[in-house]
């Protein structure tokens, strides 16, 4: 069936790449609270991890600077709602309300024991799956090369 | 001579899906769109899905009928009466562009034959609005204000007034099939940095969680419109919906009432053919 409805659509599948390099803003419109449809942006919103609120506030708007905070964590940028966000999709140990679209990544380093591969898998999920709904991180930039490394790094540790 | 075949099979395979895509037209989708969910929510009756995610999730549901016993939107469906029957600075009323306001909710969205476009219910207020008082739906700042505000008031007051009607748009033909293939497409296309399509949430994981969200089917996205949502603590348009969801992928969003909305809206519509009308509605 899924497979139908991707016939049908064919056509249509066209990535529309918009806001290429503005993930910072897209939290500046979340932070301001202002517009609407910043509410609605239940999935790629909210500034960090709502365990973490000094965390946040304190956190540079700037990618660029928060690569060189040496305190983000890959486990911060796995639970960061604007880098990774692996818990809109997966279960992870010690993550507030998951998803459930992915499997649960307990035991990931045991099903994948190569970094390569696991490295591969969070780079461009499309690699594997053309389908997917998993984010391609790094051909879309939603993370640079040192932040995949890092969450890589953290999900191994699973 | 065995690649060259392997070319020709190729070809051949390509234009045989090709022609099969050309082969399934509206009624057949349609038909594809709702066995889809039927299948993956066998425990849910069909004439549910016009409650959202609501329809999956009993504990979910309960709490929306206790939010629906004093609902939020009463008030702006008071406000929606007012302006249907107050008249406009020429001294006409809505009630004599649109008719019977307990017919409206189900006249839109339809194909437009003359103007080769999709009407809509917010784009023929806004329309008669404007022939009425000289203006259509503004901001303060006069700019044009189509998702929310005055326009979802009105719209709430149509929607409650036609509540109990059922969806029911004619099968796309001849022209109309453009519109409707653009709506199709915007529907199965990813788009924005995160890369996601409107299926890829409402089609193909409908029903699983996002975060802490569930995801509702698309059978039923249009039947409830204008909504009440507690998280924005005024009601909006269905084309605020889309706008939202474009943003959430972090996409450009889209004008409410352009042309690419109205096209989804008429293709989400059309898929929900059978479903009740049961705006306006709320949701957490
Ligand atoms: C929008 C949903 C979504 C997000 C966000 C997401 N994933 Fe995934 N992930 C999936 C899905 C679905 C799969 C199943 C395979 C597929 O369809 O690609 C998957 C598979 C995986 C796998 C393979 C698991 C296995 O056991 O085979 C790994 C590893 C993974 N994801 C890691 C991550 C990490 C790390 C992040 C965040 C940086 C992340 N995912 C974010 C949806 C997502
Ligand atoms: C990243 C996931 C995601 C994508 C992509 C997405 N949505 Fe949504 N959508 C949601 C979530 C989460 C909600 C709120 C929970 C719900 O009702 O499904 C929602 C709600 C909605 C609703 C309101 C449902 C109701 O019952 O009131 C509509 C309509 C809708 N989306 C349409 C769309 C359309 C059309 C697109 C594509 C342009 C789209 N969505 C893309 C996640 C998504």
């Amino acid at each position: 069936m899924r497979k139908l409805f991707r016939n049908l659509a064919m056509s249509a599948v066209v990535s529309v790449l918009a806001l290429s390099t503005s993930v910072p803003s897209a939290y500046a419109a979340d932070d301001a609270k202002k517009a609407d449809e910043a509410k609605a942006a239940d999935v790629a919103a909210k500034p960090a991890d709502a365990a973490k609120p000094a965390d946040a506030a304190a956190k540079p708007a700037d990618a660029a600077k928060t690569e060189e905070k040496k305190e983000v964590t890959g486990k911060d940028l796995a639970f960061d709602r604007a880098k990774g966000n692996c818990l809109a999709c997966h279960i992870i140990a010690g993550g507030d309300l998951p998803g459930n679209i992915g499997p649960p990544l307990a035991g990931v380093s045991q099903r994948i024991p190569d970094k390569a591969k696991l490295r591969a898998q969070v780079y461009d999920a499309r690699v594997a799956n053309p389908d997917t709904i998993m984010i391609p991180f790094g051909p879309m930039g939603v993370m640079n090369d040192e932040e995949i490394d890092k969450v890589v790094e953290f999900i191994s540790t699973l | 001579m065995k690649k060259a075949f392997t070319a020709v099979a190729i070809v051949v395979a390509l234009a045989a899906s090709s022609f099969s895509t050309a082969q399934a037209g509206p009624a057949e989708d349609l038909a594809a769109f709702q066995g889809y969910y039927a299948k993956l929510f066998p425990n849910v009756p069909a004439a549910d899905f016009k409650d959202g995610a609501y329809a999956l999730d009993a504990a979910l549901k309960e709490q929306w009928q206790t939010m629906e016993e004093f609902p939020p939107y009463e008030p702006d469906v008071d406000a929606g009466k007012k302006m249907w029957e107050t008249p406009f600075k020429d001294g006409k009323t809505y009630a004599d562009c649109m008719g019977d306001v307990k017919a409206v909710r189900g006249k839109f969205p339809h194909y437009d034959a003359e103007k080769d476009t999709i009407a809509t219910l917010e784009g023929a207020l806004n329309a008669c609005k404007t022939a009425g008082d000289g203006e259509g739906f503004m901001d303060k700042e006069g700019k044009p204000l189509l998702n929310k505000g005055k326009i979802a008031q009105l719209a709430a007051y149509i929607a409650m007034e036609g509540r109990g009607g059922k969806i029911d748009i004619p099968t796309p033909e001849g022209k109309a099939v453009a519109w409707y293939d653009k709506g199709k497409n915007f529907y199965y296309a990813k788009r924005g940095q995160l890369n996601m399509s409107c299926a890829d949430c409402h089609t193909y994981n409908a029903g699983k969680k996002i975060r802490a969200d569930l995801l509702s089917p698309a059978i039923g996205h249009v039947t409830h419109w204008p909504t009440y949502r507690s998280a924005d603590g005024e009601i909006t348009t269905l084309h605020n919906r889309f706008m939202g969801c474009n943003t959430m992928v972090r996409a450009n969003k889209f004008k409410a009432q352009g042309d690419e909305y109205k096209a989804l809206e008429y293709f989400l519509t059309y898929m929900s053919n059978g479903q009740e009308w049961n705006g306006p509605g709320s949701r957490k």
